[in-house]
C-alpha cells in the first residue's frame, strides 16, 4: 500500500477532478441561478398579503429547510421517478435538487432584503401615481438587490459544497471523481486533499469577491 | 379642490382622526398646526390614500378617494407629497429620481422627462446636481430635490409633511423659500408645520388640529394673534 503514497498520484487525478470540477460548477451555477428565479418568486409570495400565497410559500420553504439536503436529492432522483415513471439524469436531478434546496434560503434572503428597503421608499412611489409594481420593480427591488448581493454570494458557496452530497447518486462532480480514484488507488490522503483543494480552488476567490463587495457596499 | 367630511380614521382599535370636515380651495395655502400625536400627518396621509380611510368622504379635484372606482394612482399623481424625511431613491441620481415618475406613470419618454426637470432644478436652485446621489446632498438640497421630484407631476395640490423638521436650523430657509414662492405661483398646498413664522406669512388659512379634530381654523392673525379656544391658546404659549 506504501507505494501508491507518491507524488504521482497528484497528477494522476488531475483529468479525474477536472471532469468532476466542471460537473460541480455546472449543477452549482444552473441550480443555483434557477434557485435565484425560485427564491425571487418565493420571497416575493413572502411578502403577499394574501394568506394562500403567503401559505404555499412558507410551506414549502419550511418543508426545504427541515428535511436534510440528501433526503431531497433521493426523493427527486429515486422518489419522483417511481411516481413518474419518467426517469431524470443524474445531472437534471443535481441540478434540480441544488435548485429547489437553495430556492428556498434565497427566498428568506429576498424577503428580508425587500423588507430592509425603508418604508418611505413604497410610500414616495406611490405618492407619485406610481403602482406598487412599478415601485417595486423600479425603486424597492433594486435596492434590496444590491442588499441581497452578499448572503446570494453565501449561499452559492454553501450550495457548491453541498453538491459534494451527491456524489450519493454517483453523479461524476468533484467528490465523486475523487472517491473513485481513491477507491481504485488506495490513494485515500492524496485523493481526498485534491478534492479538497478543488473545491477551495472555487470557494476562496468567491468569498474574497464578496468580502471586496462588501467592503464597498460599507463605504457607500 | 380638496373637500374632506367627516373624516374618521382609527389604527385598530385607537380613533386616530375623529370627524374632519373642511373645504379646501384652489390656490390656498394651509397650515397645519397641533401637538405631536394629534393626527396631522395622518390627516395628510388620508388626503392622498397613504392610509385607508375609515369612515368619512375625501374629493380632490372632483375625484372620490373612498370610491373604489377611483383610480387611486391618477388621484396620487396629482397630489404631490412632499415627506418629513425626503425619501429620495437612493439608487438614482437626482435627475432620475425626477423623471422617473413622469416616464412610468405619464409616459414621457426620457427626452422629454429631462427637459421638464432641468427647469424644476432650475427653480429650486440645485441645477448644477442634476447628476449627483441623493448621499452626496445636505439634508436641504436633498428636500428641494423631492420637492421638484412632486412638481414634476405637474399636481393640482401639494401636500408637505413637517418637511424642515428633519433639517439643521441652517437649512430651513432654503426649503421654506422654495416653499413660498410655490406659493406665490398659486400652488394649492397643505403644509403640516412647526415653522409658525412660515405659516403665520404664507398661510392663508392655518387649522389647529388637537387629538384627531379641527379644534379652530381661520386666518393666521386670528389663531397667532387672537387664538379663541383655550387649547390653541395653550399649544402657542408652548411653541411661540
Ligand atoms: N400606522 C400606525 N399604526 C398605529 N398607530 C399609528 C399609526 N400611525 C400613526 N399612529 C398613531 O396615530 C396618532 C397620530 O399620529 P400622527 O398622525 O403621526 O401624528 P402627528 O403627525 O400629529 O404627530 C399617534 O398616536 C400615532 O401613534
Ligand atoms: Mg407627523
Amino acid at each position: 500500500m506504501y507505494v501508491f503514497t507518491t507524488t504521482n498520484n497528484y497528477i494522476q487525478i488531475l483529468p479525474d477532478l477536472w471532469i468532476g470540477f466542471l460537473y460541480t460548477l455546472l449543477i452549482t451555477i444552473v441550480g443555483v441561478l434557477i434557485g435565484f428565479v425560485l427564491g425571487a418568486l418565493f420571497g416575493l409570495m413572502r411578502i403577499s398579503k394574501n394568506k394562500v400565497i403567503y401559505g404555499i410559500a412558507t410551506v414549502y420553504i419550511e418543508i426545504v429547510r427541515g428535511t436534510p439536503l440528501l433526503v431531497q436529492i433521493f426523493f427527486i432522483y429515486y422518489g419522483l421517478s417511481d411516481l413518474t415513471g419518467i426517469n431524470l439524469d443524474k445531472l437534471t436531478a443535481s441540478i434540480l435538487a441544488i435548485a429547489a434546496n437553495a430556492g428556498a434560503y434565497i427566498a428568506e434572503i429576498v424577503r428580508g432584503a425587500i423588507q430592509s428597503v425603508e418604508k418611505g421608499q413604497m410610500e414616495a412611489g406611490r405618492s407619485l401615481g406610481l403602482s406598487s409594481r412599478q415601485t417595486m420593480r423600479y425603486i424597492i427591488w433594486p435596492q434590496a438587490l444590491r442588499r441581497m448581493i452578499p448572503p446570494l454570494g453565501n449561499q452559492f458557496i454553501i450550495s457548491l459544497k453541498d453538491t459534494s452530497l451527491f456524489s450519493a447518486i454517483a453523479v461524476t462532480d468533484i467528490m465523486y471523481q475523487g472517491r473513485q480514484y481513491a477507491s481504485s488507488t488506495f490513494a485515500y490522503f492524496e485523493s481526498y486533499l485534491m478534492v479538497g483543494v478543488f473545491y477551495l480552488i472555487i470557494t476562496i476567490p468567491s468569498m474574497l469577491i464578496l468580502r471586496q463587495y462588501e467592503r464597498r457596499f460599507e463605504r457607500e | 379642490m380638496i373637500e374632506v367630511r367627516d373624516l374618521h380614521k382609527s389604527f385598530g382599535e385607537t380613533e386616530v382622526l375623529k370627524g374632519l370636515s373642511t373645504t379646501i380651495e384652489e390656490k390656498e395655502v394651509v397650515c397645519v398646526i397641533g401637538p405631536s400625536g394629534s393626527g396631522k400627518s395622518t390627516f395628510l396621509r388620508c388626503l392622498n390614500m397613504l392610509e385607508d380611510i375609515t369612515s368619512g368622504q375625501v374629493i380632490i379635484d372632483g375625484y372620490d378617494l373612498t370610491d373604489s372606482k377611483t383610480d387611486i394612482n391618477l388621484v396620487r399623481s396629482e397630489v404631490g407629497m412632499v415627506f418629513q424625511h425626503f425619501n429620495l431613491f437612493p439608487h438614482m441620481t437626482v435627475l432620475e429620481n425626477i423623471i422617473l415618475a413622469p416616464q412610468k406613470v405619464r409616459g414621457l419618454t426620457k427626452g422629454e422627462a429631462e427637459k421638464n426637470a432641468l427647469p424644476l432644478l432650475g427653480k429650486v436652485g440645485l441645477k448644477d446636481k442634476a447628476q449627483a446621489y441623493p448621499d452626496s446632498l445636505s439634508g436641504g438640497q436633498k428636500q428641494r430635490v423631492a420637492i421638484a421630484r412632486a412638481l414634476a407631476m405637474n399636481p393640482k395640490v401639494m401636500l408637505f409633511d413637517e418637511p424642515t423638521s428633519a433639517l439643521d436650523p441652517e437649512l430651513v430657509g432654503e426649503v421654506l423659500g422654495v416653499m413660498k414662492d410655490l406659493a406665490q405661483e398659486g400652488m394649492t398646498m397643505v403644509v403640516v408645520t412647526h415653522e409658525m413664522g412660515f405659516a403665520k406669512e404664507v398661510g392663508d388659512r392655518v387649522f389647529f388640529i388637537d387629538e384627531g379634530i379641527f379644534v379652530e381654523e381661520g386666518p393666521p392673525e386670528q389663531i397667532f394673534d387672537n387664538p379663541q379656544n383655550e387649547r390653541t391658546q395653550g399649544f402657542l404659549s408652548k411653541v411661540l
